[in-house]
């Protein structure tokens, strides 16, 4: 005879609301555990997504994710002379706020030539960027349908399609414009800002005697130079040596070439580390706090059966049955509330602003940590158990 | 053979000048079959006295023997106690004590079943016990639906199922009226005859004893006649 089944099916409501209960503490655990990888999957979504071999960015930088890095997007042409170097191409990347149906939505812009490196890997839907102007390609999580127009400064954009998944290490939508457009939208000077700075040059080169007689109109446009990006993405051939192309590469003294994976390295050190940081250790918090609540609650319910338990050493019950008796109520109660925070998570994991990347592995870890938690928690409650005086059972008197 | 007996037994509760003695060289004997009486007012050391035998609180000193088999001697406990008490020992409480997540049955049928016995003929063996004890209709309800006459019966049920050599009533009768209480004496006297089983009770209602073989009387923890 199930000591334990027996209890929880003479209180099953009270148990299963219980184990409800320690369903959504596990429910929290599964969802930090989801964005603590939705993160790391974030963050990387950027970098992973042209599939480039390396990354050429400004000497002394960490590249565009971590630091900033400008250098000039012609570079591409020299770069693809480099043997070894099957493709290059320029990206940059900036932080950008669009206004649309009175919201305001945060996109990561990516600019990139199009036709070249640096594209989004799949569209999901409508068409990659064909026009070398104003088209833009956008992911879903933005919330922004094909065919919308999303006016940027000077420039009106047409949505003309839609990635999946591709978002900044912030969370932030990935929007794909040419690099034409991505440099006007980073480098180009609003009209009040031009008139500021010419007056400026002006007033600095009448304080120049050499150049008191230079406009400063015919300066003013060599200075606006848009010209610029923050990387150059290169594909390697088959073959080739990423350590020596790179060594080439650095050989002109002011760019740096980094593989992908020591980009991705650098960001989860950089940009992702402290965010992930924060909440691994706000994991191993709501994992203590689980265990104390799961252990509070296998104590009082033992607490509740302390005559019961006192009857059953009476008549003879081993200690391995009154263990045994709380051990199982406890497993029970982990594993039903597990399921309920599975079921919970799983059902609702997409509607979380952020990424929450549910992964099997993971589960099956807090499956462990929680027959694991569980298993103490007992012993808790096993202890009380086996100190009950027996002779409470039988009341007072002499 | 003696079903239990007991020689020179001694309780003592706390130390020094807070010392308490409960029980003062108490003997007692009960023969298979036999229906003892322990009576006595309140504090006499009657309730020390069932602990004491059933191990449940063993005493400070003494000598127990249960049928052949010495289980305390001196100051040491010789035996399984939880052991004995499942295999040997019936045990009734005023408060009936039932285990409040287990149906009649299954309350009974535990006894068995930490005794080894499978669960279907557990529950055979209780069902047939709960017919005869007019509680079949009864069988399969939680004790907290039950009147207190019948989780009492359940109770007693409980501590004969298993063909104990001894049964150990402690105010079997406290919290029943006088009928409900004559009916559980007459229950377990005619189980303990019938089981050839030693049965001690005790009670302060001498309304009870009637038909019991022996009556031990205790005051300040001395058995003084029987």
């Amino acid at each position: 005879m199930n000591l334990a089944i027996r209890d929880v099916e003479y209180r099953f409501g009270t148990f299963v609301l219980t184990a409800f209960g320690v369903g959504l503490l596990l429910a929290t655990v599964m969802a930090m555990g989801g964005i603590y990888r939705g993160i790391v999957e974030d963050g990387l979504s950027l970098v992973r997504a042209p599939r480039a071999d390396l990354w050429v960015v400004q000497k002394d930088t960490n590249g565009p994710f971590a630091e900033s890095s400008r250098i000039p997007d012609d570079l591409y042409k020299v770069i693809r002379a480099v043997p070894g170097v099957r493709e290059a191409s320029p990206v940059s990347f900036q932080s950008l706020q669009f206004e649309y149906a009175s919201k305001l939505i945060r996109v990561q812009i990516v600019g990139y030539r199009p036709g070249n490196l640096g594209a989004p890997p799949a569209v999901a839907g409508g068409r990659p960027i064909v026009a070398s102007r104003y088209e833009m390609v956008i992911d879903r999580k933005a919330g922004i349908p094909i065919g919308a127009q999303l006016p940027s400064g000077r420039i009106i954009f047409t949505v003309v399609g839609l990635t999946e998944g591709i978002v900044s290490s912030s969370g932030d939508p990935a929007a794909y414009i040419s690099l034409q457009d991505a440099q006007e939208l980073q480098f180009l000077k609003a009209s009040e800002a031009v008139r500021n700075e010419r007056a400026r040059l002006q007033a600095d080169l009448k304080a120049n005697p050499m150049l008191a007689g230079v406009p400063a109109e015919s300066l003013s446009e060599i200075l606006q130079n848009t010209n610029l990006a923050n990387a150059i993405l290169v594909k390697l051939d088959a073959g080739a040596v990423p350590e020596e192309v790179t060594r080439r590469i650095e050989q002109w003294n002011h760019y740096r070439a980094m593989t992908t994976a020591d980009q991705e390295a650098l960001l989860a050190k950089t940009v992702i580390e402290k965010p992930r940081q924060q909440l691994l250790l706000f994991r191993i918090i709501l994992m203590a706090v689980s265990t104390v609540i799961i252990a509070l609650i296998i104590y009082t319910m033992t607490m509740e059966k302390t005559r019961d338990i006192a009857t059953l050493k009476i008549i003879g019950a081993p200690n391995t049955k009154i263990g045994g008796l709380i051990l199982q109520e406890s497993l029970a109660l982990g594993l039903l509330g597990y399921g309920f925070g599975a079921v919970l998570i799983n059902l609702t994991y997409q509607y979380f602003p952020r990424r929450v990347a549910i992964m099997a592995f993971d589960q099956y870890v807090l499956l462990g940590i929680v027959v694991v938690i569980c298993v103490l928690a007992s012993f808790i409650g096993i202890r009380r158990a086996l100190n009950v005086d027996a002779t409470i059972a039988m009341g007072g008197g002499a | 053979m003696t079903a239990i007996a007991a020689e020179g037994v001694m309780k003592v509760f706390g130390q020094g000048d807070s010392q308490v003695v409960a029980l003062k060289e108490a003997n007692i004997s009960v023969e298979p079959g036999e229906l003892v009486a322990l009576m006595g007012p309140s504090g006499s050391g009657k309730t020390t006295l069932v602990r004491a035998l059933s191990l449940i609180d063993p005493p400070t000193r003494g000598h127990i023997a249960v049928g052949d088999d010495v289980v305390f001697e001196g100051e040491r406990v010789l035996t399984d106690d939880r052991r004995m008490r499942r295999e040997r020992m019936g045990i009734i409480f005023q408060a009936y004590n039932l285990i409040p997540f287990l149906t009649a049955a299954e309350n009974v049928a535990l006894v068995l079943t930490l005794n080894g016995v499978s669960k279907r003929e557990a529950m055979k063996r209780t069902n047939k016990l709960l017919s005869r004890l007019d509680l079949a209709p009864r069988a399969d309800t939680y004790p907290a639906t039950l009147s207190g006459g019948e989780q009492q019966r359940v109770a007693v049920a409980r501590a004969v199922v298993n063909d104990p050599a001894v049964i150990l009533a402690d105010e079997p009768t406290g919290a029943l009226d006088t009928e409900r209480g004559k009916a559980v004496m007459d229950l377990l006297r005619q189980l303990g005859r019938e089981q050839h089983t030693a049965v001690i009770v005790v009670t302060h209602d001498e309304r009870m004893i009637e038909g019991f073989d022996r009556v031990y009387h205790m005051t300040d923890g001395r058995i003084t006649n029987h």
